[in-house]
C-alpha cells in the first residue's frame, strides 16, 4: 500500500483543458473521493494515475516513485470500472485470476488465491458461472475480486456504484467500505454523488472545471466551504446564499444586511463589493422576535425535518426546521443566524473569505 | 388472449411463414435447377418443355473431371471391358477418357485465392480498424473516407490499369497477384465493418487488461479479438464471397496457373458442344465451399446483417 502525490497535474484535449495544475495527497491507508458534476476532470485525473491518460505536464508519485509516464501495466495498480468491465469471454473465475496469470503465477497458486478472494466476497457458488448473467451486484463483486486478487498498491475506482440500482447501492457502499477498512488499502474512488463522498470518505477533493476547489476531510468542507462552488455543491439543500454590497473591514464581527446587522466569526480578511452571506439550511431558525424578516412561500415534508422556503429581501433561503414546528405557506417572521456557522464570501471570485472559525480549514487547501 | 404488442398473433405468424417459405421457394428455384442440371443427361438437360423427373447420372461429374477422345467401335473393342464405373460411363457415349481435367486445379486455384484473400483482408482489415476505433489518427475522417471512396466505382472500372501494372509487375496469372487483387477490392468494405464492430466494443475492457498487466497487443490479441469474432466471421463471409464468385477480374489476369473456377467452368466444352450436365456440376461443386462456411458461421452472419441496430 502507498501514498499517492499528485504535483501540477494538468490535461489537456486539444485546446480543452480538462483538468488545471491540480495538487493533493492522498495517504497511506486513505480512502479518498474525487468528487465534482461530470466534466469536472475528476475522471481524466483518476485516468492519469493508473496510466489509462498520460499528463500533459506535471508529476504523480505512487510509493514514492514518479509514474507519471509509465504505462498502467507497470504501476501496480487496480481499477474497477463503472461498467465493472468484467471479460465477457471468460467465467467469474478466469475473470478474477486473469491479472494473476499476466504475472506468471502457477497455476495452483492462482487457485488458492482466487478461491481465498472469492470467501471473501461471497461468491464462491458462482465462480464458474459466465459473467453474462449475474446481477448488478455480483458484477461488482466480481470487479472487486478482480482488483484485490493481485494486492495492488492501490484501488482506482471509477463511481463503481453508478450503475446499481439506488437500494443497492447503499448496500454495496457499505460492503465496499468494510472491505477498504479490512484490507487498509489507499483507495482512490471517483463520485459525483456529494453523499457518497460525505459518507465514505476520509478525505474529499472537489474539483470543478478542472481546478481543485477544496482539499480536506469530510466535516471541514461541509461546515466551512472554500468557494461558494463547494458551498453549493455539498449537501442538500445547499448552502443559502444572501448577496449584499458592502464593506467588511478586518477585524470586523458583524456584517449589516439591510437594515440588520449579524454577528459573525471574526474576518481576518476584510473587502469590499459584491459579497455573498452563506449559512447552511439547518443553521437557520425562525425567531418571531428576530429583525431579519421573511415569508414563508413553500414547505416541503420530509419526515423527521421540512424544508421551509423562505422570500427575503436579500433573495430566497431555505431552512431545515424540525416537522413539529408548525409552518404555513404565506406566515411572515424574523429568521435567526446560528453567527458562529457563517461563511462569508467573496461575489466576484467565488472564495470565502478567511475568518476566525475558517481560517485552518482553508489553510490546509 | 390479450392483446401483445411484442407476441405475435397466430395469424400474423401463418402469414409470416407463407411469405418466408415463398421466398424461399423462388431464391431455391435457381439452385435446385442447378443441381438438377447435373445429374441429367445431355439430351435431358436441353429437352424442351423441361423434364423435371428424369434418369438420374453421373456423366455430367465423369464428364466435368476427365478429358474423353472420341473412340471407333474398333478402338473401343480393342481397348477392352471397362475398368471402373467412369470408364463404363464414357464408354456409353463411344468415348475413352484419357486422362482427369483441370477442374480440379481450378477449383484449388479458387480456393487458394478465395480464402488467402480473406485472410490476408482480415488481418490488414482487423489492425487498421482497430487503429481508427481506438487511435487519435491524423487525418482519421479523412483517411476513412478515402478507403470507402475505392470502393464507390465497380472494381472493373480499373480492369485496364490494373491489368498493364500486373504485367509490369509479373503479377499476371499468379496467385499472389489475385490474392492481392481481391484484397485490395475487399478491404474497404472489411475496414469499415469491422471498424462499426469494434467500436461497439467498450474501451474498458481493454483498459482492464492494461491494469491487469497486460501489454497493448496482448489486451488487443486476448480481449478484444475474441469479443470481435462475430464481427470478423461475418466480415470473412462477405469477403469470401466476393473473391469466391469474382468473374470479370479472373477472366482477364488469369488464363492457365491461376485461374479460378468462375472463368473455367462456363467454357466447358463437351464432345458435342456445351455440355451442360458437366456445367451444371461443376457450378454445383463450386457452391458447396461457401455454403459449408456460410452454414458454419450463420449465427454470426445473421448478427453481422442486422449489427449497429441493437445496441448492447
Amino acid at each position: 500500500m502507498a501514498q499517492i502525490r499528485i504535483e501540477n497535474l494538468r490535461k489537456e484535449f486539444g485546446k480543452f483543458t480538462a483538468v488545471q495544475s491540480s495538487t493533493f495527497t492522498i495517504e497511506d491507508g486513505e480512502f479518498f473521493m474525487l468528487l465534482g458534476p461530470s466534466g469536472c476532470g475528476k475522471t481524466t485525473t483518476l485516468r492519469m494515475m493508473a496510466g489509462l491518460e498520460l499528463p500533459t505536464s506535471g508529476e504523480i508519485y505512487i510509493d514514492g516513485e514518479e509514474v507519471g509516464q509509465k504505462p498502467a501495466s507497470q504501476r501496480d495498480i487496480a481499477f474497477v470500472f463503472q461498467m465493472f468491465a468484467l471479460y465477457p469471454h471468460m467465467n467469474v473465475g478466469k475473470n478474477i485470476s486473469y491479472p494473476l496469470l499476466s504475472q506468471g503465477m502457477p497455476k495452483a497458486q492462482v487457485k488458492q488465491k482466487v478461491g481465498e478472494i472469492a470467501e471473501v466476497l461471497g461468491i464462491t457458488d458462482i465462480l464458474n458461472k459466465p459473467v453474462g448473467g449475474l446481477s448488478g451486484g455480483d458484477r461488482q463483486r466480481v470487479a472487486l475480486g478482480r482488483a484485490i486478487v493481485r494486492d495492488p498498491k492501490a484501488f482506482f475506482m471509477d463511481e463503481p456504484l453508478g450503475a446499481l440500482d439506488a437500494e443497492f447501492r447503499e448496500h454495496m457502499s457499505e460492503e465496499l467500505r468494510a472491505l477498504h477498512d479490512r484490507m487498509n488499502a489507499t483507495t482512490v474512488y471517483v463520485t459525483h454523488d456529494q453523499l457518497e463522498a460525505i459518507q465514505m470518505g476520509d478525505k474529499i477533493v472537489v474539483m470543478n472545471h478542472g481546478v481543485v476547489e477544496q482539499f480536506g476531510v469530510p466535516q471541514d468542507i461541509y461546515d466551512w466551504p472554500a468557494t461558494k462552488f463547494v458551498a453549493q455543491f455539498i449537501g442538500s439543500p445547499p448552502m443559502n446564499f444572501l448577496d449584499f454590497e458592502g464593506t467588511i473591514g478586518t477585524g470586523a464581527t458583524k456584517v449589516q444586511l439591510g437594515d440588520v446587522s449579524f454577528n459573525v466569526p471574526e474576518v481576518r480578511e476584510g473587502t469590499r463589493g459584491a459579497l455573498t452571506f452563506g449559512i447552511r439550511p439547518e443553521h437557520v431558525c425562525l425567531d418571531d422576535s428576530a429583525a431579519y424578516r421573511g415569508r414563508v412561500t413553500a414547505t416541503e415534508y420530509l419526515g423527521t425535518t421540512q424544508i421551509v422556503t423562505l422570500d427575503t429581501a436579500n433573495g430566497a433561503i431555505k431552512a431545515r426546521l424540525s416537522s413539529s414546528d408548525s409552518v404555513k405557506v404565506g406566515d411572515q417572521t424574523g429568521l435567526h443566524f446560528d453567527p458562529r456557522t457563517i461563511t462569508l464570501f467573496n461575489a466576484t471570485t467565488g472564495q470565502a473569505l478567511k475568518s476566525a472559525a475558517n481560517a485552518e480549514v482553508l489553510a490546509d487547501g | 388472449m390479450s392483446f401483445s404488442v411484442t407476441e405475435p398473433t397466430n395469424g400474423t405468424k401463418w402469414f409470416a411463414g407463407i411469405l418466408v417459405a415463398a421466398y424461399a421457394v423462388i431464391t431455391l428455384i435457381p439452385l435446385i435447377w442447378i443441381i438438377a442440371t447435373g445429374f441429367k443427361s445431355p439430351v435431358d438437360s436441353i429437352a424442351y418443355p423441361p423434364v423435371i423427373v428424369f434418369e438420374p447420372t453421373l456423366e455430367g461429374y465423369v464428364n466435368l473431371f476427365t478429358d474423353r477422345t472420341r473412340a471407333t467401335p474398333d478402338m473401343l473393342e480393342a481397348a477392352g471391358p471397362p475398368q471402373t464405373w467412369y470408364d463404363e460411363i464414357a464408354r456409353e457415349r463411344g468415348t475413352v477418357i484419357s486422362g482427369p481435367s483441370r477442374y480440379g486445379e481450378r477449383f484449388l486455384n479458387s480456393v487458394i485465392i478465395g480464402f488467402g484473400s480473406t485472410a490476408l483482408c482480415m488481418i490488414l482489415g482487423t489492425a487498421a480498424a482497430y487503429a481508427f476505433s481506438r487511435f487519435r489518427v491524423p487525418l482519421k475522417d479523412d483517411l476513412l473516407f478515402f478507403i470507402l471512396s475505392t470502393r464507390m466505382m465497380p472494381p472493373i472500372a480499373v480492369a485496364i490499369p490494373i491489368f498493364l501494372m500486373f504485367r509490369n509487375l509479373g503479377l499476371n496469372d499468379t496467385h499472389l497477384g489475385m490474392i492481392l487483387l481481391y484484397t485490395a477490392v475487399n478491404l474497404s468494405l472489411s475496414v469499415w465493418l469491422l471498424k462499426g464492430f469494434i467500436d461497439e466494443i467498450p474501451m474498458e475492457y481493454e483498459e482492464a487488461a492494461l491494469i491487469d498487466g497486460y501489454t497493448r497487443f496482448q489486451a488487443f490479441y486476448k480481449v478484444v479479438l475474441p469479443q470481435a469474432a462475430t464481427g470478423i466471421a461475418s466480415t470473412a463471409i462477405f469477403c469470401l464471397i466476393f473473391a469466391w464468385n469474382e468473374y470479370a477480374f479472373a477472366v482477364l489476369l488469369t488464363s492457365g496457373e491461376a485461374q479460378t473456377a468462375p472463368p473455367f467452368i462456363p467454357n466447358i466444352i463437351g464432345v458435342n458442344g456445351k455440355d451442360w450436365p458437366a456445367v451444371a456440376a461443376g457450378a454445383t461443386i463450386f457452391l458447396v465451399p461457401v455454403m459449408v462456411f456460410t452454414v458454419l458461421l450463420r449465427k454470426h452472419l445473421l448478427r453481422g446483417i442486422t449489427f449497429g441496430a441493437v445496441r448492447k
